[in-house]
């Protein structure tokens, strides 16, 4: 209070202003942060990558042939079916070094998919295809999982990648 | 405090009728679904006592009562009950029709019975989000159903009473808690749209047989439209009674009103365009628009933020008014001795937490790490089963001494409680956000599971959240223990007051911390927009002059309240 006299009434409106002006300034940066990390870095979310009818799997590729293909140079598609209650293929093995793009599909009700220690988070839902993309660059044993509730197995529902040492 | 004369209306005893209704189904509720919850904690620290003591046909039937008993019918009877309560003396008159409000409650618990009884036969095994193409009775949809349009009921009840109010009180700001809890219904009844869309044109005629496609991807978004929303359903009212009681119960009133009611308005209009963030990771939605509601998401933040701060320098004042002097001394003087405080402040603690963690659920891709993890049963038990929990039991602590005039059977009993369950909680969501991000999946019976990773099973990992979990059961326990025993065994007649503090006026803030911020002024940016009071203005103004032009009239019904005094 710079000089004496009557309390000055607007005083509680500075603190507030102290506040809110932060209050803006946080969440904008983090926003900032997230959109740099998206679209400057290239961590993508799942989008739209089409339809498919969820009882003529069998016959519509790629899940018709679920499982790994080499699509390029270190360059795989590893196409996925879940179903009450397991993935198909439950297996796979791929040399490290790889760069794969996961397709998945339910053939009954939403799954989901998430490989711990990638960025791999996928809802898996019956008439949508799920696309993600991760780079295998360290040998080991990878497990996926399914992370949404689909029934009494749920639990039961799993599958691993083991990641290949380059010969 | 109001210098007006308290005068309320004379039948009081109608509506202390309707609210002990709503909280004793409430409170039934919230019994119910905790029976699983040991269970369940149990369950994450990797002992299957489903197979020992068998109640439930499974993991997931015990899980989906859990689920729909606390989250969908605990906190709403109770914010039905509360907030009736709190028009009622907030406006000083009755409700507008006693008869629509008993029809509106038997409507809600015949919904409530049928949603139990599916749950209970097993015919319901679906979670609270009940996604199709898994498919639950008939019963189960059309119970939720009704509870619904209870709630809507319960809003043209107050929309009636209101009118009624401002036609004897023309000119007069509308009373803060009012204000709150109208704000609260005309935001879930906007909300609540998606799952009503969703059950009565998708999910009933297939679970009835009458169609036999349905969209599962529509039927989530659906329900996620209405999915986030329903948290600050949840939030709102113990927002109500952090603003418009716990000033009082601390001893001191509410630091800013017009910051409340701006957070209150914020919290209306940008609690609608963020349910696609709970679909971040879901095919068939682009990108684009899971940005934009991430970019909603965080103005909700910034409503948060405010509220943390108004709510904060009420404390603080409430300490300074008992005398405190200096920088965090005025934390001492609160009442801590004080269940309906304490309580309500841990809530309050805890959802500082919840709030950071649920900014990375927020924070688009960051999310991609954490979505459908542990991690989120940590951050909404943080929120919804902290937050607002310990404040619901608060307000019990002193509304069941009110209603029953029974003084609370024990004060020491009911602190046990509440520090019990803070402990609790941050032991087991503390646990469980680093389970998360150790990507241990949520709603899996982890007890069963083959995939169960060695670093979840550390000693501070999965036997953690047993504890933690337990200790918030038996602290459960010893809440319901006390509220009977104040309803059955109390003798002492109870010394509460309903605490309303009256409102001062719609530029009510302008208590003074004393010379604390002399300076601030000096900054230019703070000169430049300095103004505090007529900024406040001109930021309401334009939102009152922008809101009839857009398509959502409903919302017009909010700035009611506004309209005579700008």
């Amino acid at each position: 209070m710079a000089e004496a006299g009557p309390p000055e009434r607007h005083e509680p409106y500075l603190y507030e202003l102290a506040w809110i002006l932060p209050s803006i300034a946080i969440p904008t940066t983090m926003l900032v942060a997230v959109v740099i990390a998206a679209f400057g870095m290239g961590i993508h979310l799942p989008g739209v990558a089409g339809t498919v009818d969820p009882t003529e799997l069998s016959q519509t590729p790629p899940f018709d042939n679920p499982g790994l293909t080499q699509i390029g140079p270190n360059h795989y598609q590893l196409t996925i079916i879940a179903s009450a209650w397991q993935f198909q293929p439950k297996e796979v093995r791929i040399p490290s070094g790889s760069q794969v793009d996961i397709v998945a599909t339910s053939r009954d009700v939403i799954h989901g998919m998430l490989i711990p220690g990638t960025n791999v988070n996928l809802m898996v839902i019956p008439g949508r295809i799920a696309r993600a993309t991760v780079n295998f660059d360290q040998p080991g044993t990878y497990q996926f999982m399914c992370h949404e509730y689909c029934g009494v197995g749920h639990h039961l529902m799993w599958g691993r990648i083991i990641v290949e040492g380059t010969p | 405090m109001s210098s007006q004369p308290t005068h309320y209306p004379a039948d009081l005893d109608s509506v202390h009728r309707l609210t002990g209704a709503y909280i004793i189904v409430a409170l039934i509720s919230l019994t119910l679904a905790n029976v699983p919850s040991v269970y369940q904690a149990l369950d994450s620290a990797g002992i299957n006592l489903y197979a020992a003591l068998p109640i439930f046909r499974s993991y997931y039937q015990g899980l989906t009562l859990h689920g729909v008993g606390n989250v969908l019918l605990w906190t709403t009877f109770f914010i039905c009950g509360f907030l009736s309560f709190t028009m009622v003396y907030a406006l000083r008159r009755p409700l507008a029709s006693m008869r629509l409000a008993w029809a509106t409650f038997w409507i809600m618990l015949v919904g409530l019975v049928l949603t139990v009884i599916a749950i209970l036969a097993n015919q319901a095994t679906v979670l609270y989000t009940f996604y199709p193409p898994m498919r639950a009775h008939p019963a189960f949809y059309i119970g939720l159903t009704l509870v619904v349009v209870g709630t809507w009921l319960v809003l043209l009840n107050f929309v009636m009473t209101y009118r009624r109010w401002r036609a004897s009180h023309p000119g007069e700001p509308t009373p803060l808690a009012a204000f709150g809890s109208l704000i609260t219904f005309v935001m879930w009844t906007i909300a609540s749209a998606g799952v009503a869309i969703e059950m009565v044109f998708l999910l009933i005629p297939w679970s009835l047989g009458l169609v036999s496609a349905i969209d599962p991807l529509l039927a989530r978004s659906l329900f996620w439209f209405t999915g986030h929303p329903i948290v600050y359903f949840w939030l709102l009212p113990a927002v109500v009674s952090w603003y418009t009681m716990l000033p009082k119960i601390a001893g001191g009133r509410l630091f800013s009103e017009t910051v409340a009611r701006i957070a209150f308005i914020i919290f209306l209009i940008y609690s609608l365009p963020v349910g696609l963030h709970h679909q971040y990771t879901d095919p068939g939605i682009s990108e684009w628009w899971k940005l934009v509601h991430a970019f909603f998401t965080f103005i909700v933040f910034f409503a948060s933020l405010l509220t943390m701060f108004n709510v904060a320098a009420t404390l603080e004042n409430a300490g300074r008014a008992r005398g405190a002097r200096g920088w965090l001394n005025w934390i001492l003087p609160l009442p801590w001795h004080e269940p309906a405080f304490v309580s309500q402040v841990l809530g309050m603690l805890l959802f500082i937490f919840g709030g950071i963690s649920g900014l990375a659920n927020a924070s688009y891709n960051v999310n991609l790490v954490v979505h459908n993890t542990r991690w989120i049963v940590g951050h909404f038990h943080l929120t919804v089963g902290a937050a607002v929990t310990l404040t619901f039991m608060g307000i019990t602590y002193w509304l069941v001494p009110y209603l029953t005039g029974r003084a609370l059977w024990s004060r020491r009993l009911a602190l046990v409680q509440a520090w019990s369950f803070f402990v609790g909680e941050v032991i087991f969501s503390e646990t469980l956000h680093r389970l998360g991000l150790l990507g241990m999946p949520r709603r899996s019976q982890i007890s069963a599971a083959e995939y169960v990773m060695p670093e979840w099973q550390s000693f501070i990992g999965m036997p953690l959240v047993g504890i933690g979990g337990t200790i918030m059961f038996v602290s459960g326990i010893l809440y319901l223990l006390n509220i009977v025993l104040t309803v059955t065994a109390s003798r002492q007649p109870a010394r509460v007051e309903v605490p309303l503090a009256g409102t001062a006026g719609f530029f009510a803030g302008d208590l003074s911390f004393g010379g604390v911020g002399a300076g601030i002024e000096s900054f230019p940016l703070f000169a430049f927009l300095g103004f505090s009071q007529e900024g406040w203005r001109l930021l309401i103004r334009l939102i009152w002059e922008f809101l009839p032009d857009s398509e959502l009239h409903v919302i017009i019904l909010c700035y009611l309240p506004f309209h005579n005094r700008i």
